[in-house]
């Protein structure tokens, strides 16, 4: 339940309410349909059946060539950290990757670093944005993976991720590319296809599925060596009992997702640009921190000069608008980001930095409520 | 009226935070994050911990108020640990705590509270104010072995016009009644001792941050004798008589410490008593020094105000001690007081020996 107070939810990027048919789909998995689908009995074998029909769906959706590409995971985080150790674990070799990267992806360079692998990662500039061309001299013949983010979870800034595999594997054929598509998957294609990547990442909770459970697809032929071990599940890839009503919800939440794409452009891309030419009318002292062409569609991050995040996300949760500065620890204090400050932004500019990000549930007249909102506030603060 | 309620996720910040609801007030909670570990988290022990913060969320939770975690890990980290740390090594006894309030905390809450369009800063301090606008006093809490206002010596008229402490007025037992009796879960916890920064020996700590500074030298008797070695001057603080590796068949405790030198200086009981102090980054909290320069001079956080006489230099003030007073520390705070109304505070930077002049 949405807190009775609260009218405007701006903060899709840190999760989206279950889509309806998501939490249909997984009812039975809740009730009756209780099997685990490693078993021989007829109970685990309805499970199983919902497993792999769902996995049979996500391939589909994901253009895979053979739905055990799909390997389910227990989310984005896990993903990520299955993405690039895999190949790593597997080969030995290192990986190259960005300074604007998820800590999910950074950690797990950090990790594989301490235990000898080499790790490069590639600065980006002022617009967030990676050189294809930088990211394929710093590849060797010792590197295993390269990990690029389909676009980034704070700014929403898309990155050229075709380009960069392409500029990877004219010169090192063998090196694989993975990319966390995690707040890209909602608004935009992201199969392995349209981004020429060998690993992609998914998380339900983004885009209308459960918290909890997530996906890799993983390049038929690929070598992954599993992070978690233990009964051999998903061919011995990702062990644990499947969450079979988190699997099954995910995978609902995709496929409506997919066919809501493009009514979710037109009234979250609304919304957006609503907001920000209101804002930018009414505000001049506001500053878009990228360009809107290069972002998600659903992304708005920016700042006002002389104007606190911490204090105008308080002053806007008292109105009951729900956004966040895009990076937060689990205290839920707004942290230093490190995307902003790979950006190059100055420390003022980035505790000054706020996100919006609209989503599913968003209707195209939100943008000028928020506009309207923001300007309360700031007016409140001077 | 709108109040904005400092919550540590202590006992004596929930209950302060409830009384403000009880009168019909409205609040915001807020916890300052002031310290973390190497991975950016709150700290596990010490504190203002993880489960500090989840304890003042609890609360603000049971009291329907909203309640935010504000991150001031590097006000903190500049102007009070690292200030901490050259303090420390420069041979003086910094209390943080007072640097805090007056460098960091109270700049960043009265600063929040006007932005958040708040009418009052709320704490949990056991202290008092009273008196109208342009002549509040601040006064010792009720329960005087609770009693903070020494920590408090560095507020002035305008803060005080904006600050409350709505348990000034109870004793530790009606606070954890009141707190038992609001379902409130920081009911029974004990009160928090140590530095919100350091967890375990603050000596350790100052090693590991600040590098192996420590200067290894000797311990010589105030008569000039040598009485042994020891491995560093952060091991020693002005009065300690435990851990000084040296034997001379009659307690010996520390009477200075010489930093460059690397040199602890230690004398019988009675080298420890001096007969003032100097007190520099003086501040009055009616903005004007006391025209009485009789005045009682409290010298530690825990510790009885003694009678002195007030006396002012070229650079602050003297305070002659009535009585001799031992183990003066330089670093720690020098709060005055008539009664229990706290006139004002310093720094204490220098023991006086000898009469004043």
């Amino acid at each position: 339940m949405t807190p009775p107070n609260t009218t405007l939810y701006l903060d899709h990027a840190a999760t989206t309410p279950l889509r309806p048919e998501a939490r249909e789909a997984m009812a039975p998995y809740l009730g009756d349909a209780y099997g685990n689908p490693s078993g021989i009995h007829a109970v685990s074998r309805v499970a199983k059946k919902a497993l792999e029909e769902a996995r049979e769906r996500a391939a589909v959706l994901l253009g895979a060539d053979h739905p055990l590409d799909v390997v389910f995971t227990g989310g984005g985080t896990e993903s990520d950290n299955l993405g690039v150790a895999g190949p790593s674990l597997a080969s030995g070799g290192g990986v190259v990757t960005t300074s604007v990267e998820h800590e999910a992806v950074l950690e797990t360079a950090a990790f594989l670093r301490r235990l000898g692998r080499s790790v490069t990662v590639i600065e980006v500039d002022s617009m967030g944005l990676v050189d294809p061309l930088q990211v394929a001299r710093a590849v060797g013949s010792e590197t295993a993976v390269v990990s690029v983010m389909t676009a980034n979870n704070e700014t929403g800034v898309r990155q050229p991720v075709d380009q960069i595999s392409a500029a990877v594997k004219e010169a090192y054929p063998e090196v694989l590319v993975h990319t966390d598509a995690v707040q890209a998957f909602v608004s935009e294609e992201t199969t392995i296809t349209s981004l020429g990547a060998d690993l992609v990442t998914l998380s339900a909770h983004k885009f209308g599925g459960p918290k909890g459970v997530g996906l890799l697809h993983v390049r038929r032929g690929v070598p992954v060596e599993p992070v978690l071990h233990g009964g051999g599940q998903e061919i011995g890839r990702r062990s644990g009992t499947h969450n079979v009503a988190g699997i099954v919800g995910m995978v609902a939440a995709m496929e409506e997702t997919v066919k809501d794409r493009d009514r979710f452009r037109a009234d979250v891309g609304a919304a957006r640009d609503e907001f920000e030419a209101r804002l930018a009318t009414a505000e001049p002292e506001v500053i878009f921190t990228t360009p809107a062409a290069g972002r998600l569609i659903q992304y708005s991050h920016f700042r006002i000069r002389g104007i606190d995040a911490e204090t105008l996300l308080i002053r806007l949760d008292g109105l009951g608008v729900a956004a966040s500065a895009g990076s937060a620890c689990h205290s839920g204090a707004i942290e230093v980001s490190h995307v902003l400050a790979a950006m190059g932004l100055e420390r003022e500019a980035t505790r000054s930095s706020i996100r919006f990000s609209f989503g599913w549930t968003s209707r195209p007249g939100d943008g000028e409520v928020a506009a309207a909102a923001v300007v309360e506030c700031i007016e409140a603060i001077r | 009226m709108k109040a904005l309620v400092a919550m540590s996720g202590g006992v004596d910040s929930s209950v302060a935070a409830a009384l403000m609801l009880e009168a019909g007030h409205d609040v915001i909670g807020v916890t300052v994050k002031q310290w973390q570990g190497a991975d950016g988290s709150l700290p596990i022990t010490g504190c203002c911990t993880v489960s500090d913060a989840e304890d003042a969320r609890s609360v603000a939770d049971r009291l329907g108020v909203p309640y935010y975690v504000l991150d001031h890990v590097e006000e903190f980290t500049r102007e009070v640990v690292d200030r901490f740390g050259v303090e420390y090594l420069a041979g003086r006894t910094p209390n943080p705590c007072i640097e805090c309030n007056r460098r960091v905390r109270f700049g960043i809450l009265f600063e929040r509270m006007e932005s958040l369009g708040c009418d009052v800063l709320v704490t949990g301090h056991h202290a008092r104010v009273v008196g109208d606008t342009g002549y509040r006093k601040l006064l010792r809490a009720k329960d005087r072995s609770k009693d903070q206002s020494y920590v408090l010596h560095m507020l002035d008229q305008s803060r005080l016009d904006r600050i409350r402490f709505p348990i000034g007025d109870m004793t530790k037992d009606d606070v954890r009644e009141r707190a038992s009796g609001l379902g409130l879960r920081t009911a029974t916890k004990p009160d928090s001792q140590d530095l919100c920064f350091v967890a375990g020996d603050y000596r350790d700590f100052i090693r590991e941050r600040f590098g192996d500074v420590d200067r290894p030298g000797l311990v010589v008797d105030v008569d000039g004798a040598v009485l042994g070695e020891h491995s560093g001057t952060t091991g020693f603080t002005i009065g300690q008589r435990k851990g000084l590796g040296v034997a001379v068949g009659e307690p010996r405790f520390v009477v200075s410490i010489e930093p460059e030198a690397g040199t602890v200086v230690v004398g019988p009981r009675a080298a420890l008593l001096t007969a003032g102090c100097s007190l520099e980054e003086m501040s009055w909290i009616s903005g004007r020094a006391p025209d009485d320069s009789a005045i009682a001079i409290q010298l530690r956080y825990r510790s009885e105000a003694v009678p002195s006489r007030l006396v002012p230099t070229a650079g602050g003030w003297d305070v002659w001690f009535d009585d001799p007073q031992e183990a003066v520390a330089p670093g720690q705070a020098g709060v005055v007081y008539r009664g229990d109304e706290v006139l004002g505070g310093g720094t204490i930077v220098a023991a006086l020996q000898g009469v004043p002049a």
